[in-house]
């Protein structure tokens, strides 16, 4: 970062504040990139650090380690933390570093927003991890935030429901800040079919954010209420209706699903074109099929939603609607497959996790389309081939994602090449890992092991050892990607302008590292 | 079901299989009733379709990894789109996708159709058991896991259907359709009993249906499966089915008991006598939260022992039990024991451990403070 440093006073800018300082005023959208990266890689190891509790607890039937309402706390931050802690700010990171850059831009569209944006997370960070503390411990709920369950818990339900307020405003201020950034502020003759999909995912991606955060703090807000003020939206009691609050959550959370996994497509079709040394396949066909995807995401909630009491069209509406989201998303890896084909290709690092998304989040659609079809949701529905399901897509898709982007851009951003060896570590560890914990768990599900259960009957020992075993293998590996990443900031090789040999795109035509101010003149596109 | 093993081109397979997969610990449990059944069909024919588009694909992606790479000299081609093969996979997988919607739809009326009953069974969720009201034969009784605290804490050897027991089972006749009114007292939970194919979410507040039919006489076990709390992974849902006749002979037992326990409602108790019921009313349903020793657990469920409540009046203490405090896990009790379980309990509370208050609460004091609705509130006791 120091090199970038000095490059900024070379432009002869007003004198910037250093140290701490310079972190909290910056508006620098490469800097705000990299507190977002960081952001989310404490919250990794917080939040994972609670899967692994989680996963020692289940090793072996009968209660150790946890008290079962400590056991709820854990499964609760887990998922909250790693969505809204980790998954989202990656995916801003990225988003402030690499927009930017793509477009030919000299930064973000409202630097001092960018700066809120990032600024006001970490606070409802700590709102979150606080409540461990307080009396009653953490939220215990579950992250969904069903009532009246979520009705009867401490203050801490009251925090939690800030912090989403919190997280929401800061998502919201981040996609208003990049929807503008890429209507108005691309390169001269950089037309919206020519840019990167990446930001073409992302594009999107804010879209949803716009349209659904709002809702989300509808719900928590109606919570709140109902918790404090005497309101009984979802009180039966008071004539509410608990299975309203599950129909606005799912509103929300549905988008959010691709909100998690649209910049992960983004990212992969960044990377694969490069190390097939071929142009993306299809590129008109992605950019409609990510569409189609968004689009179709609002239609679908209630899929859900399938043993809460649906009428029969109801039921046959969301099982249609959903299963036609396996056509966009058969496109999109048909894409990526005919990219390779007859490419040219090599296996660095990115590649491999590029590779690893495509085989494995398929998985987690193949599971998806199975639970598609309503009368086997209904038997799989909160057991663990549910919990199976979201992990092959959030973990082995978004997270995979994330890194195959941290190893694709982090020579860009460092000036500075990583460890090959370490990465390729890192890789087949997670990889093998990865599988060992989830695979397993579509076996406990169609059992009949329900989740986030803090305790089971014998029969389910075996696969629950198996994933607990892998939980371990695949959490400690996560050691070896944070050395690589500190290694690389800190020296290494030093890396070319264009970094990858097949590299495309305006990032590459600026030095490694990045300087601190880019394409304050506009480029001029070949 | 016939249409679906005719439909698919795995289906032959299929039908020879179901029986060996059945029993295997890699598929849904072994089907109980035709909705499982036809589920576990829909699951498989659902399987062997992804499976063969996943070999397809990714044997052509790994064909290409090992051919096309940089390494053995390949050449990358330039070709970067393809109007005619885009349009035909988009095609192919959409009629795949009305290939695999035309069944389930079927099976989804199936299941929801929930007419014609032989009997109706209301079942009511509580933090965290069971509650069953047999509407035809006039039988309630609640279901609580029957495994020992000291299985679950490690300090016994662990049973063979360890969490998946209860005290009290339901009860139904084989070959009987089965209809389910499902709601719930306090959060939402859901029934689930796997082999049956009957899962239905109980929301408080509103009365949900689901139905089976179960084939073959034995015990089907599942749990509640929509996270309810601390103890939501200690709810676990038994049904026992059985011949017409053994049904009939535990409907008419289930009656002789309830008339003997309405019975007890009428007379006057010794304190001994309480404080021994009392015992065992605590640890089935106080037990989970205000714990055996009566201290509670700090922050999140208070002590009983030396609480103002249990030591303050005794009007007081049986307003708690009866309505429970709103807003909180405490439930209202009211409506799930009879008044000589609410006098035991409360007696109990008032002279277990540090609480030495030496009063006791009768029958008939419960049926006073619950205002004149007594017959009609209290369910039998068990």
């Amino acid at each position: 970062m120091s090199d970038a440093a000095h490059a900024h006073e070379a432009h002869g800018h007003h004198a910037q504040p250093t140290g701490i300082m310079r972190w909290l005023t910056t508006t620098n959208h490469k800097d705000i990139g990299t507190l977002y990266l960081f952001f989310s890689l404490i919250m990794l190891f917080a939040a994972g650090s609670m899967a692994l509790m989680i996963r020692a607890e289940l090793f072996q039937p009968g209660m150790q380690l946890t008290h079962p309402d400590f056991f709820n706390q854990l499964t609760t931050m887990h998922g909250l933390i790693m969505i809204f802690g980790v998954i989202m700010p990656a995916f801003s990171g990225f988003a402030n570093w690499q927009v930017p850059l793509m477009l030919g831009a000299p930064d973000m569209a409202f630097p001092r927003m960018n700066n809120w944006a990032f600024w006001i997370l970490p606070v409802a960070g700590i709102l979150l991890m606080v409540s461990f503390l307080l009396p009653g411990g953490a939220v215990a709920g579950g992250w969904t935030m069903y009532p009246p369950l979520f009705i009867q818990g401490g203050i801490s339900y009251d925090l939690t429901i800030l912090a989403v307020h919190i997280m929401g405003l800061s998502s919201i201020m981040g996609s208003i800040n990049i929807i503008t950034t890429i209507l108005n502020m691309r390169a001269p003759g950089l037309t919206l079919m020519k840019m990167p999909l990446f930001c073409w995912t992302w594009l999107i991606t804010a879209y949803l954010l716009i349209a659904t955060m709002p809702v989300l703090a509808g719900a928590v807000t109606m919570l709140l209420t109902d918790r404090n003020f005497g309101t009984h939206f979802f009180n039966a009691a008071g004539g509410g209706d608990p299975v309203m609050f599950q129909h606005i959550f799912w509103f929300f959370a549905h988008p959010e699903v691709y909100i998690l996994i649209l910049p992960a497509f983004g990212i992969v079709s960044q990377i694969i074109p490069t190390f097939a040394r071929k142009p993306l396949f299809g590129y008109a066909s992605m950019v409609y099929a990510t569409a189609s995807i968004a689009i179709l995401s609002f239609i679908v909630w209630a899929h859900h939603m399938f043993t809460v009491g649906m009428p029969v069209a109801g039921q046959l509406f969301f099982m249609f609607s959903t299963m036609l989201i396996a056509v966009p998303t058969g496109v999109k890896v048909f894409n990526w497959v005919a990219t390779m084909w007859r490419g040219s290709l090599t296996f660095e690092t990115p590649m491999l996790f590029a590779i690893a998304f495509v085989c494995l989040f398929t998985i987690g659609g193949f599971s998806g389309l199975v639970l598609a079809i309503a009368p086997v949701d209904i038997q799989l529905h909160d057991t663990y081939y549910v919990v199976a399901h979201f992990h092959y897509v959030l973990v082995s898709g978004a997270l995979f994602s994330i890194f195959a982007g941290i190893y694709y851009w982090l020579p860009k951003w460092t000036g500075h090449m990583y460890d090959e060896t370490l990465g390729k570590w890192h890789f087949w560890l997670s990889v093998i890992g990865m599988n060992i914990v989830f695979f397993p768990m579509h076996f406990l599900g169609l059992a009949g092991m329900p989740r986030r259960i803090p305790d089971y009957a014998l029969q389910f020992t075996e696969f629950n050892q198996i994933a607990t075993v892998g939980a371990f293998i695949f959490g400690f590996s996560q050691l070896i990607f944070l050395a690589v990443v500190l290694k690389a900031i800190r020296g290494g090789a030093r890396a070319s302008a264009r970094v990858w040999e097949g590299a495309e795109g305006l990032e590459w035509t600026v030095p490694s590292p990045a300087p601190y101010h880019t394409f304050e003149v506009a480029p001029v596109l070949k | 079901m016939k249409s679906i093993g005719q439909a698919g081109t795995g289906a032959l397979a299929l039908g020879a299989s179901q029986a060996v997969l059945a029993d295997y610990a890699y598929n849904l449990q072994t089907p109980a009733s035709q909705v499982a059944a036809d589920v576990f069909q829909l699951h498989n024919l659902i399987m062997l379709v992804c499976l063969g588009i996943f070999v397809v694909v990714f044997g052509a992606m790994f064909y290409s990894l090992i051919k096309h790479r940089k390494s053995v000299g390949h050449k990358a081609a330039h070709f970067h789109e393809n109007t005619t093969v885009e349009i035909i996979w988009t095609v192919i997988p959409f009629v795949i996708l009305v290939g695999m919607a035309y069944p389930a739809a079927k099976v989804v009326i199936d299941m929801k159709d929930t007419s014609d009953p032989d009997m109706t069974v209301k079942i009511t969720g509580y933090q965290w058991k069971w509650g069953y009201d047999y509407l035809n034969d006039g039988i309630s009784f609640t279901s609580s896991l029957s495994t020992p605290r000291a299985q679950i804490e490690g300090k016994a050897a662990k049973g063979e259907h360890y969490l998946l027991e209860v005290d009290e089972p339901m009860v139904v006749p084989v070959g009987k359709r089965v209809r389910l009114l499902i709601t719930a007292n306090d959060v939402i939970h859901s029934w689930w009993v796997p082999a049956l194919g009957a899962k239905q979410d109980a929301i408080p507040g509103f009365i949900r249906d689901s139905w089976f039919k179960a084939d073959k006489i034995g015990t089907y076990r599942g749990q509640c499966v929509e996270l309810c709390g601390k103890d939501h992974g200690f709810m676990p849902i038994v049904v026992e089915v059985v011949s017409e006749d053994d049904y009939r002979a535990w409907v008419a037992q289930k009656q002789g008991a309830a008339q003997a326990a309405a019975a007890d409602g009428a007379r006057a108790f010794e304190v001994a006598e309480l404080v021994e019921r009392g015992e065992k009313v605590y640890l089935a349903n106080c037990a989970a939260c205000h714990q055996a020793d009566g201290r509670g657990l700090p922050g999140a469920f208070p002590a009983i022992s030396g609480s103002p409540v249990a030591t303050g009046p005794l009007a007081g203490h049986i307003e708690v039990v009866l309505n429970g405090r709103p807003g909180t896990a405490m439930a209202a009790f009211g409506g799930q024991l009879s008044d000589a379980d609410i006098a035991a309990v409360v007696t109990y509370q008032r002279n277990a451990w540090n609480n030495k208050m030496g009063d006791l609460a009768q029958p008939a004091e419960i049926a006073a403070a619950r205002g004149g609705a007594a017959e009609a509130a209290a369910p039998a006791a068990q």
